[in-house]
């Protein structure tokens, strides 16, 4: 039977849904033993950044797997009401919250990393970062990571 | 299906090396099994987990997953994967003669 071996995961958006999957598959891989990294680029950053990784809202606007009219989902609020209505539901799956997850994912041993070129264009710094963040990294060194395993874009 | 042979007697187990019949356990099999996965030595504390999944197993008919094992087992993630490099619940499982855990996080 073929394995994968490692898997690198890189997160580009900041949203509910556009991190949680991820963040399942990096968990997933080290629970099957494999070894896995995670790599937070443009708005995926939100999710290691101190200040804004409670504070991940699902996006109501131009998200038609919601199944409610466009128009209500820029209603002042509507992010806000849907996501803790996901996230009700979540705990009630014992599903992670998103700062509880990461943490737990690197206590896995995942390495977690923030991607150089959006640092800098966002302007931060390393201490915007949660501590369990292992560098600011190119995406040269990022290859150079994943090489001989599986990349996955989310 | 495979065959794993411990002290005479033949265990079989799933393709990825699961007790088909977890009655047929015994906790003198343990060492055998871990040796297989690569795990030399039992310490009291993967005995913590072995333990632990097994009365979960008999409680709940499943064993339980990782994030339980952190939650409600009284050994810490961090801990679980150095005692059991590849993959805390997926290990003990295997060891404690139980079948896969079932579970996404």
């Amino acid at each position: 039977m073929a394995k994968i071996e490692k898997v690198s995961i890189a997160i580009s958006k900041g949203s509910l849904e556009g991190i949680y999957p991820g963040l399942i598959m990096a968990n997933g891989a080290r629970a099957e033993g494999m070894e896995a990294n995670l790599f937070f680029t443009f708005f995926g950053l939100d999710a290691i950044h101190r200040k804004r990784h409670e504070h991940i809202k699902l996006s109501t606007v131009g998200n038609p797997g919601l199944h409610i009219a466009t128009w209500l989902g820029g209603v002042p609020g509507m992010s806000s009401v849907m996501t803790q209505y996901m996230e009700s539901k979540m705990e009630k799956l014992d599903i992670p919250s998103i700062p509880e997850f990461i943490e737990m994912i690197a206590d896995t041993g995942a390495g977690l990393y923030a991607c150089k070129a959006s640092v800098d264009l966002f302007g931060l710094t390393k201490d915007d970062f949660i501590d369990q963040v292992q560098g600011i990294i190119t995406v040269g060194d990022f290859y150079e990571m994943a090489a001989g395993g599986e990349i996955i874009f989310t | 299906m495979t065959t794993l042979t411990i002290d005479g007697v033949d265990i079989a187990r799933t393709e990825d090396g699961f007790f088909v019949d977890p009655s047929v356990w015994r906790e003198e099999m343990a060492a055998t099994i871990a040796k297989s996965e690569g795990i030399d030595e039992l310490t009291p504390r993967h005995w913590e987990v072995i333990r632990f999944m097994r009365a979960q197993f008999e409680e709940k008919g499943a064993g339980p997953s990782v994030r339980v094992l952190g939650k409600v087992s009284g050994v810490p993630i961090k801990e679980l994967y150095q005692l059991f490099p590849k993959g805390p619940a997926k290990q003990a499982a295997k060891i404690a003669g139980i079948p896969k855990p079932i579970g996404c996080i």
